[in-house]
């Protein structure tokens, strides 16, 4: 500042007032518009979902937000058959071009973390309405302590609880499932507690007898991890800890293997075969006992087998040494850095997120999909839809259910590699098909896993 | 400079006007342009769709997993450690090599036989014979693994029903290989039947003839005549089965994932599975391009054969 001047006060000039009276008009007309800039187009890329209508409700409830803020929102629904969602999200990462939001199942945040725009405002935001997201959806969407995708709102996110025939363990096992998981939130503990691995097994035994096995996949399919990978860890094996360090070969390994060596003998002879729709068919077959599934098995089997779709039964998985753990998938909504319009798509994200919208999309999914916000759990879908009713009351976790993502707890560039080049279920199939020693399927394993870690 | 020229198939001292024609127009009219113009849109999409991206694939494998560093072959390194991309290489060339013999054979005695039946007839049946090698072969796989479907199998449903036998088509390692290399075979003999029936239509009749003056008899005829003047078409037809039936990938991916255990894994779906699904980019580029010096090798040497027997003739 010049000294010998005299200082005077700025006087605004006539165009300062009227560009700072528009912008104050503005602001106050166009909240949206000031806090997240939101204009003009966000495109969306979106897993299509099965479920007939899902995607209308999704659609019109972005239509609605577009026109509230005055976004136009193209939405492209992209099948998962034949990998293309896996496809799409790697072509555009790899152009650095697409669109702004894509939907990322399971082991896609973590494939695509360095393309992602961390989002650990909006769900602090969301944690403090409804309360910490569940276990599954942590592992996979929170990387190196940064949130790197939301829970989609538009669906896909689904456990495997078991889904049982009422009547076939009734009849052959002698125990009333909806006695010991009803629908409600009274339970008994001791009945929950005596369904644990050594009881299923004996239950197995004598439904299989009866002609009437459990039935699910060991092969290269994410329906063999989800419920595998769980049943490892509730017998205390983990491929490796936190740290990656490797733990496999362990006793609490061999004691899974060896579990698992038992179960196969109840348990028909191609699982090896089948594809992720394997079980669904086994248990609309009428031949099939017991699955681990979300409930697409048993929405095809009110079309298709009424009478089998009345005796099915979601609940909870047997309990083992370590715990109970229930296999999931959750799939997240990421929002690319290159994406042109980040600040809208992370405001419409945790608008889709929040209860109204929530809820109406849950009914849209005739709640295959499960939110990843515990207090969401509330919807009464679960307890009003049937037949038989209430048998979809425990597909969200009631109980002392650990929901895990196979893989857990391994870092998650190791756990992806796990997951998805089968591991748990190769090692499996090794001792139980095709005849190798635990001890030998587990150096095996070890072996692997020492490549995953490959950087 | 423009020079005055005349119409080749002007007769000299005709009275026509002669026509000036510039040095570019010349130029355009040149054969060799003309024929580089019709070329350069499928160069470019060559170029566009099978260069570059080999290219590109060679410098992918050369990556580490976050494609940040250059690791020259170190991902090949990694490869030959791995237990699982040994069973891969010992699974590709058990199917490939299994496949195009017998697609060979059975597309060798398709094509006698045909070649053997009247004119009407051979239209006929070389037409039903193309079917399952025009189909998508997607969606005849598909078709094919409803035969093999575990729960509701066709194939078991009728040995059950006959000999009460049930047959683990692809949950049963050995099983699962015999599936596959059945359903290759299934799409790939008509190849090698079209191919062969026509060699064997260009054989000139004279030489059976000669050798039957010569007292040569039917399997003499087939050494000593057919096979002789096949053999370009047979290698020729070999080696671009081999690379197909090494690149193949829809098969195993419709009807075992590679599964069981990986024992029906081939380089495609091994790559596919490490590169997209497991989005390790370039060690999948790795095993894609393992085996392209192997067949390279063994083009060079098949196509320098061919054309020296070629010049011979």
């Amino acid at each position: 500042m010049n000294p010998s001047k005299p200082q005077r006060h700025a006087r605004p000039t006539r165009r300062q007032v009227l560009t700072g009276a528009v912008a104050t008009a503005a602001i106050a007309g166009f909240p949206h518009v000031r806090t997240s800039h939101a204009a003009g187009q966000l495109t969306l890329a979106i897993w299509d979902h099965w479920v007939p209508g899902a995607n209308d409700v999704h659609t019109q409830l972005c239509n609605e937000w577009g026109a509230k803020n005055k976004v136009e929102v193209k939405i492209d629904y992209i099948t998962s058959i034949g990998s293309k969602v896996e496809l799409t999200a790697a072509a555009e990462a790899r152009a650095k071009t697409g669109h702004d939001i894509m939907s990322l199942a399971t082991w896609l945040t973590t494939i695509h973390k360095n393309s992602l725009e961390p989002v650990d405002e909006q769900v602090k935001q969301l944690a403090n309405k409804y309360g910490p997201m569940t276990p599954d959806g942590e592992y996979c969407f929170k990387h190196d302590g940064r949130w790197m995708s939301l829970p989609s709102a538009a669906g896909g996110n689904h456990s495997y609880p078991m889904v049982s025939r009422l009547d076939l363990f009734k009849q052959h096992a002698g125990i009333d499932l909806k006695k010991v998981f009803p629908a409600s939130k009274t339970r008994d503990k001791a009945l929950v507690e005596a369904w644990n691995y050594d009881n299923f097994l004996k239950y197995c035994e004598k439904l299989s007898k009866a002609g009437f096995p459990f039935g699910n996949p060991i092969g290269p399919t994410s329906d063999s991890q989800d419920w595998l990978c769980p049943l490892f860890l509730s017998f205390g094996s983990v491929p490796a800890d936190k740290d990656g360090n490797i733990k496999l070969d362990s006793d609490a390994t061999r004691m899974a293997l060896e579990y698992v060596q038992k179960l196969v003998k109840f348990m028909p002879p191609d699982i090896y075969a089948w594809d992720d729709a394997g079980n669904n068919r086994w248990i609309i077959s009428g031949k099939g006992s017991a699955i681990q599934n979300p409930p697409s098995a048993w929405t095809v089997a009110v079309r298709d087998q009424p009478k089998v779709a009345e005796q099915l039964w979601h609940h909870d998985v047997p309990r083992g040494p370590k715990g109970r753990f229930r296999g999931a998938l959750p799939r997240g909504n990421g929002i690319w850095k290159f994406g042109k319009n980040k600040s809208a798509a992370k405001d419409l994200l945790v608008w889709l997120l929040e209860k109204d919208q929530q809820f109406k999309l849950i009914t849209a999914s005739k709640g295959y999909d499960v939110p990843l916000f515990p207090a969401l759990f509330e919807h009464p879908i679960w307890a009003e839809i049937g037949p038989p009713v209430g048998g979809q009351y425990n597909y969200p976790v009631r109980g002392d259910e650990t929901i895990i993502v196979g893989g857990y707890p391994t870092p998650q560039p190791v756990g992806a590699q796990i997951y998805l080049q089968a591991l748990i279920p190769n090692m499996v199939a090794k001792v139980t098909k095709q005849g190798m020693s635990v001890n030998e399927a587990i150096k095996w394993a070890v072996g692997e896993l020492e490549g995953y870690k490959r950087g | 400079m423009a020079r005055v020229v005349t119409h080749k198939n002007i007769e000299v001292g005709a009275s026509v006007t002669p026509v000036r024609v510039g040095s570019y127009q010349r130029f355009l009219k040149r054969r060799s342009t003309l024929a580089v113009a019709l070329v350069t849109p499928l160069m470019v999409l060559i170029g566009g769709l099978v260069v570059y991206p080999f290219f590109y694939a060679i410098y992918l494998s050369m990556l580490n997993k976050a494609e940040t560093t250059f690791i020259g072959f170190a991902n090949f390194r990694f490869l030959f450690t791995r237990d699982t991309f040994w069973m891969v290489v010992w699974q590709s060339t058990l199917f490939a090599l299994t496949a195009v013999f017998f697609k060979a054979l059975i597309g060798f005695v398709l094509a006698h036989a045909i070649h053997a039946l009247p004119d009407r007839r051979q239209r006929f049946w070389r037409g039903v014979s193309l079917v399952p090698w025009v189909m998508p072969p997607a969606l005849s796989t598909l078709g094919w693994w409803w035969l093999y479907d575990p729960t509701y199998s066709a194939f078991n449903w009728i040995l059950g029903t006959l000999f009460g036998a049930h047959v683990a088509w692809l949950s049963d390692p050995n099983w699962a290989r015999f599936s596959v290399i059945l359903v290759n075979i299934w799409i790939g003999s008509p190849f090698f039947l079209i191919m062969y029936l026509a060699a064997l239509k260009s054989v000139p009749p004279d030489l059976y003839e000669a050798a039957e003056i010569d007292g040569a008899n039917a399997r003499q005829q087939l050494i000593y005549v057919t096979l002789p003047m096949m053999r370009n078409i047979i290698a020729i037809t070999g080696l671009f089965s081999i690379i197909v039936t090494f690149a193949n990938f829809d098969i195993v991916r419709v009807l075992t994932q590679g599964g069981p255990f990986n024992t029906t894994h081939l380089f495609g779906t091994y790559s596919f599975l490490l590169g997209i699904q497991s989005g390790d980019i370039p060690l999948g580029s790795s095993v894609a391009l393992f085996m392209f010096p192997i067949l390279g090798v063994l083009a060079f040497f098949i196509l320098r054969n061919v054309r020296q027997r070629a010049t011979e003739l």
